[in-house]
């Protein structure tokens, strides 16, 4: 046990910015162990790997870990970790966001994010409720339950999000909770590891927020729930519908290859340099210019 | 289709592919942009050609993801910009604001269609100027330039690049469609020519380093991501180390530093071309493809006896009163033409105080000035 609070202490900036914001009882104290101990496994660098988050509770994670740390707007994360990517493809970059950062402010980044493949690794945190801002019910909020914007129960209906990751084209996508803790540190490297751009849904608990408007007793209580209301990918193979009814599947719920972006993009750019009569016209007038022609050359030299 | 003078190449270019090449001489090897009327060309030209000179391109989803991309690459230290239009420009604004407060330097290049909401997409406009100074929420500080020739429209994008490095902060190229669509012969100049300045670094082995703090001239060095500091970066008002803070004294002394690292330079950071002002005193003051209008009208207003002149201010932000307010004794009227309904004929009016009268002559009907009805209005206004 104290190997593990050492490794988890070497990652953290503890000498600054604890304790976090987090209510007693979150899981997101959670999420952030898992990350670090998948990346100590994996022993990334400190300097090699950005940590890009959006706007909430899981927002305010970036502030805690000792990485190159970079805390944006509602719902961009993905946006802004795909420049610094492009910028820096050697740079490893996790991005953790909530569920409303996700898929709902972020919903557009998110699906496209999916459909793009650059190698980086989303971290959805979904405990099914705006905690921060007090618990308004968001996207994933399922149906009938309460927030604090749906007094009566929620009207509309939850989304699936590693679904709408599997649906949007990610090429790995995996979920777990906040109660399999040993499982979701190995699907957080596993989606590392993985070449392209890989999505962990992590099921979590906002007792604050969510659990006591919903007549959930404690935190525990919560994840309780998540235990019994489970089954593993091999598990729900054998269901049929109605017994999977009201649980979520844990697991490896996709993986496949597919090009990744960036490796995609610079093999097309060698290409490029080393045929000199594609695009002639564009390189005619890049020729044309003194400063051009120079970056022109200097890339021709270096592919 | 190029012709070498002294040191110089003269081009047959279109504005929006100047400002490409411009972005390319300046060394942005980052574009990520949205497609956007009348803007594209910029982007298309960039994908040609970002990835022949070892950059790369990216077509975002939007322009808010645009914006974000832009800032992010250049945290990973790239020179990064995008290129859009009003409808673009409206949602980069969210964005702008997390680069004014997180000190990122990016270029936004703004090809001004009219509006409100999608408007004419093909037309021009100069509708955007006070939406470039305060579009995004909150206190904070921008710089504008406007260009008015193919020519500037690269040399400016040089500079536009140049300051954001230079103050780490957002800069707009303020175009309009037709200098975007315009086509003319370009003699371009170098970076060099153009000042080229660069990203304050910091030292190598510092112990303690601090990206936001308050270093001599207000504009603390920035490291990129994937180097030797690890540092926090937040649109959360932050301490000098990027941590979130709400303790007044560090908030006041953010707020004021970043606003204060441009509007403290306004006076250096001003540029202006002066036209016929030597004895005048009828005053155009106009920017972008309205002064090229508004230069033939000063010719005609002279024809017709009045000692008119142009003043056009290159940058637009910050405004600089000092010009104005040096030539205001001899001045007997001002006139602003824009393609809008008064924008920075506000700006004119603060700097005078009411010293002289300032009338401004609007065109929001998706077309440039004829010079004859930039002429009548003077001569009327002049009582002539």
């Amino acid at each position: 046990m104290s190997q593990v609070m050492e490794t988890v202490r070497t990652y953290l900036r503890s000498n600054k910015k604890l304790p976090t914001v987090w209510c007693a009882g979150c899981g997101l104290g959670i999420v952030m162990g898992a990350m670090i101990r998948a990346i100590a496994r994996m022993g990334v660098e400190k300097n090699d790997l950005a940590v890009v988050s959006g706007i909430g509770c899981t927002g305010r994670l970036p502030a805690y870990v000792d990485f190159n740390t970079l805390h944006t707007t509602h719902g961009r994360a993905l946006a802004f970790a795909t420049g610094l990517k492009l910028a820096k493809p050697k740079l490893r970059v996790i991005t953790v966001m909530g569920d409303g950062d996700a898929v709902a402010i972020g919903g557009n980044h998110f699906i496209h994010s999916c459909r793009r493949n650059i190698d980086m690794t989303a971290i959805v945190v979904n405990n099914a409720i705006y905690g921060m801002t007090g618990g308004q019910y968001s996207p994933t909020t399922p149906h009938g339950r309460r927030g604090t914007t749906a007094p009566y129960g929620n009207v509309e209906h939850d989304f699936d999000v590693a679904g709408l990751a599997v649906g949007a084209g990610a090429t790995f996508v995996a979920r777990s909770s906040v109660y399999h803790v040993r499982e979701l540190d190995k699907l957080i490297e596993r989606a590392m590891r993985h070449k392209g751009f890989s999505v962990v849904e992590v099921v979590a608990n906002c007792y604050t927020s969510y659990g006591r408007l919903n007549k959930l007793t404690s935190p525990v209580a919560m994840l309780q729930a998540m235990k019994e209301g489970s089954v593993t990918v091999a598990e729900a193979a054998k269901m049929s519908p109605a017994e999977l009814e009201g649980k979520f599947v844990r697991g490896v719920i996709q993986e496949r290859e597919l090009p990744e972006f960036i490796t995609v993009y610079d093999a097309l750019a060698e290409k490029l340099a080393a045929t000199p009569e594609v695009v002639a016209g564009v390189r005619r007038t890049l020729e044309t210019y003194d400063e051009t022609a120079y970056r022109l050359k200097a890339y021709r030299k270096k592919a | 289709m190029s012709v070498q003078i002294g040191r110089r190449k003269v081009i047959f270019l279109q504005g929006n592919e100047a400002c490409a090449l411009g972005a390319l001489a300046a060394g942005v090897d980052l574009f990520a942009g949205y497609p956007i009327t009348p803007s594209s060309e910029i982007a298309e030209f960039l994908s040609e050609s970002l990835p022949l000179v070892g950059g790369r391109f990216i077509q975002m989803e939007d322009e808010i993801a645009s914006m974000a991309a832009v800032i992010g690459a250049s945290l990973g230290g790239a020179k990064a910009m995008t290129a859009t239009s009003g409808p673009g420009f409206s949602l980069m604004q969210e964005n702008i604001g997390f680069a004014c407060i997180a000190e990122v330097p990016c270029v936004i290049v703004n090809v001004q269609r009219a509006g409100p909401s999608t408007g004419l997409p093909t037309q021009p406009a100069q509708m955007d100027v006070m939406q470039t100074r305060w579009g995004t929420h909150g206190d904070h500080s921008i710089i504008a330039l406007s260009p008015t020739t193919v020519l500037e429209c690269f040399t400016m994008t040089i500079e536009c690049v140049s300051l954001a490095e230079r103050y780490r902060t957002p800069v707009v190229l303020l175009m309009d469609e037709v200098v975007a669509h315009m086509r003319e012969n370009a003699s371009l100049l170098g970076p060099a020519d153009c000042g080229m300045a660069s990203r304050p670094r910091p030292a190598a082995g510092l112990a303690d380093y601090c990206p936001f703090g308050a270093s001599g001239d207000g504009v603390p060095p920035l490291a990129a991501f994937g180097g030797e500091y690890r540092f926090h970066v937040t649109g959360l008002t932050h301490d000098p180390h990027g941590f979130p803070t709400m303790v007044p004294r560090e908030v006041d002394d953010n707020i004021r530093r970043i606003v204060s690292k441009v509007e403290s330079r306004v006076d250096e950071l001003a540029s202006y071309e002066e036209f016929m002002l030597e004895d005048a005193d009828v005053l155009l003051v106009a920017y972008g493809s309205t002064s090229r209008v508004a230069k033939a009208s000063v010719r005609e207003l002279r024809r017709a006896g009045v000692r008119a002149g142009l003043l056009r201010p290159r940058t637009i932000w910050p405004f600089s009163q000092k010009r104005l307010r040096e030539l205001a004794p001899r001045l007997r009227l001002v006139v602003v033409p824009e393609m809008n309904l008064g924008q920075l004929v506000l700006e004119v009016e603060r700097a005078l105080c009411g010293a002289v009268p300032v009338r401004h002559v609007g065109r929001v009907d998706g077309n440039l000035f004829d010079p004859g009805e930039i002429t009548a209005f003077a001569l009327r206004e002049a009582g002539r």
